[in-house]
């Protein structure tokens, strides 16, 4: 195996891993099998587990969460693609109301260990229906579980933490982020749900990032240490459940936080993070905490425009001058 | 006389007398929210029972206490769920629309309607993967054939040659509007199957027997090989949509004709020997009776079980 792999090929990496362990794991979803996804995502899964494995389906989203639902009540270990995060509107039924809680609503008599992956984010320019970062959409729901990898090796190992737990997962690819590089994961590489890590330590202010808006943490953590401002940046890679208490010490070092987020500041993630720190971490704040989030409108298509909505290295670094100076 | 017919009559009149406690008990101001009640219904569930094995999967709706005593839950703990006790079969976090019996693999009652159908070609998907030879069987009702989900799930289904059933109990209404005003064909489901390429069957929902003879062929063609099978049970609610609906809706013609042929009367007739069915009928009141005072006596729901549950480890942690 190469020492630097792309996320989209940790993707196929961290399934096929999964599959050849456990036999109870099958995928299904559009274009996934013969085609090997319309992300190339899951190339050479077909080819190697075969039809009975990986199930290309109609375009039924409904259906293709629905019977994944109805498999992993049964006792297989479905990962159903839905090709764009945009689209779980379309099957946002079986992730609001079905399987989150059909669990609990029996008193404990059935589980769900079934992992819905999909491509979510903007920044390549597809418009208002296929760039949505809809991950605040599932942490709007108890019964979730919700990751979201920044780079390849946590894809490949979170997806195995994934699909082995015993409750449903969300798994959220970043499209911006297929293309990037890492190091490849090691073997049996497993990356526990619920685990933040700190990306890039750093001393005067910790900036909390999850999945596109790393590495734009990461640039600007870069940039700013030139000027002898030194951030942190704590990688959440998952939001339920929610490490915040690696956000914690990590404001406990630096005394301010900065949550760069993709999704709309109305209604992000970010304001849960927000509201546990000033709830549980007051006396550890020096600064007001700050969130960059993309803006409230639709993601628009033009790449001005789209850069003017959404999170960037130049607007992560003025917020970390404005804390850093406060 | 046929004992088996004397049995399905008998489950039936449980299943019957469990609904009229729960009514009862309701106006007594022991059970809250609202209750379904599937009184006229009985054959579909029992009969649909009589044809299945125990280990084929059943899926049902909000509607569904009929298909969670069918299936093996209790009386007792399907009445002490609605009277939110600690020993109801959901543990007081489901209620009258989500009876489930995993155990019996009653696999849940949902009340999102449709949701349920693309859930049954799951676990049919499941069983086929799995070589068991199970079956699963989606209940759903004549107002589920306008949703997304019914056509997805048929068409899934249906290409992937799943061994599931579709079974619709079209009781001639949705809520208070009747299905043919806001459908395009006369038989909801049935009509709808050749599209997808399926065999559909119309059928008498309220004789348990015919019930019990066409779901036996649909089972036998899924476990076969040959996929799914839609029938369409025409059948009727002796009672309105839900607890506070009086259904005057319903022209007075139409529902004297339909308690006539009750399900419970229809398989009276059928079984002949009048002694027997009331020797029955007394057996199942004492079952019910035995099952309200149980729930009653049992104590209630209790606050802890509230944060349980949500996870596979038992419990609801979301964060560090
Ligand atoms: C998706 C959805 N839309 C609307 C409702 C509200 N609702 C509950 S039951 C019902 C009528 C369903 O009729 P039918 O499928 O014929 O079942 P029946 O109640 O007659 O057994 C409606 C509209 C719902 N629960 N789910
Ligand atoms: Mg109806």
């Amino acid at each position: 195996m190469a020492d630097v792999i792309t996320y989209r090929e940790a993707v196929a990496e961290g399934l096929a891993r999964e599959m050849r362990r456990d036999p109870s794991v099958v995928c299904l979803g559009e274009d996934i099998g013969a085609a090997e996804g319309v992300f190339k995502t899951t190339v050479g899964l077909f080819k190697e587990f075969g039809p009975e494995r990986v199930w290309d389906t109609p375009i039924s989203e409904q259906a293709i969460v629905g019977a994944a639902m109805g498999a992993a009540m049964t006792g297989l270990r479905p990962v159903a693609e839905i090709m764009f995060s945009d689209f779980l509107a379309c099957c946002w039924d079986y992730l609001a109301n079905e399987i989150p809680k059909v669990r609990y609503m029996t008193g404990g008599q059935v589980t769900v260990p079934l992992v819905v992956r999909t491509a979510n984010g903007g920044g390549l320019g597809f418009g208002a229906q296929h760039s949505q970062a809809v991950e605040n959409w599932a942490l709007a729901v108890p019964g979730l579980k919700i990751a979201a990898p920044s780079t390849p090796a946590d894809v490949v190992g979170l997806l195995a933490a994934a699909v082995r737990s015993d409750d449903p997962v969300l798994f959220f690819e970043h499209k911006g982020l297929f293309a990037s590089r890492g190091p490849a994961a090691p073997p049996d590489h497993l990356v526990p749900l619920g685990e933040a890590t700190v990306a890039r330590p750093g001393t005067d202010l910790t900036v909390v990032a999850l999945a596109s808006t790393v590495p734009v943490a990461l640039a600007a953590a870069e940039a700013l240490a030139r000027d002898g401002i030194f951030a942190e940046v704590v990688d959440l890679r998952c939001l339920i459940p929610l490490d915040i208490r690696t956000v914690l010490e990590s404001v406990g070092r630096t005394s301010r936080l900065l949550i760069v987020e993709e999704n709309p500041y109305q209604g992000g993630w970010g304001g849960t993070v927000a509201s546990l720190v000033a709830d549980e971490g007051f006396e550890l704040l020096d600064a007001p905490i700050r969130r960059v989030a993309a803006a409230c409108v639709p993601l628009p298509f033009a790449d001005p425009l789209e850069q003017r909505v959404m999170p960037t290295v130049d607007k992560v670094t003025a917020a970390v001058r404005g804390l850093a100076a406060y | 006389m046929s004992a088996e017919l004397l049995d399905l009559y008998e489950r039936m009149a449980v299943i019957r007398g469990t609904e009229k406690a729960a009514h009862d008990l309701f106006m007594a101001g022991l059970v809250k929210g609202t209750t379904h009640l599937a009184a006229g219904h009985e054959a579909v569930a029992v009969g649909a029972s009589a044809a299945l094995r125990p280990d084929d999967y059943v899926f049902a709706t909000y509607r569904g206490h009929h298909h969670a005593i069918a299936r093996g839950a209790t009386p007792e703990e399907c009445l002490a769920e609605l009277m939110s006790r600690d020993t109801g079969v959901c543990r007081g976090k489901g209620g009258s629309m989500h009876l489930t019996k995993a155990s019996a693999s009653m696999l849940g009652s949902y009340a999102i309607v449709g949701a349920h159908l693309p859930m049954a070609a799951g676990a049919a998907w499941s069983a086929k993967l799995r070589g068991t030879g199970q079956v699963a069987v989606a209940f759903f009702g004549d107002g589920a054939t306008n949703i997304g989900a019914f056509h997805e799930a048929l068409n899934l289904a249906a290409v992937w040659r799943l061994p599931a059933v579709f079974v619709c109990e079209n009781n001639l209404y949705m809520e208070y509007t009747p299905i043919g005003t806001v459908t395009a064909v006369p038989n909801p489901a049935a009509d709808r199957a050749p599209a997808y390429g399926l065999p559909a069957e119309v059928i008498d929902g309220n004789d348990v027997l015919v019930v019990r003879d066409a779901v036996a062929r649909a089972a036998q063609r899924a476990r076969g090989g040959g996929g799914p099978t839609v029938i369409e049970a025409r059948t009727y609610r002796h009672y309105g949509h839900s607890r506070t609906d009086p259904a005057r809706y319903r022209p007075e013609g139409e529902v004297a004709e339909w308690l006539a042929r009750d399900p419970l009367l229809v398989a009276r007739k059928a079984v002949g020997d009048g002694a027997a069915v009331d020797a029955a009928d007394r057996r199942a009141q004492a079952t019910v009776r035995r099952a309200v005072e149980a729930a009653r006596a049992a104590p209630p729901a209790d606050p802890a079980q509230a944060l349980t549950d949500v996870w596979a480890d038992g419990g609801a942690a979301w964060r560090t």
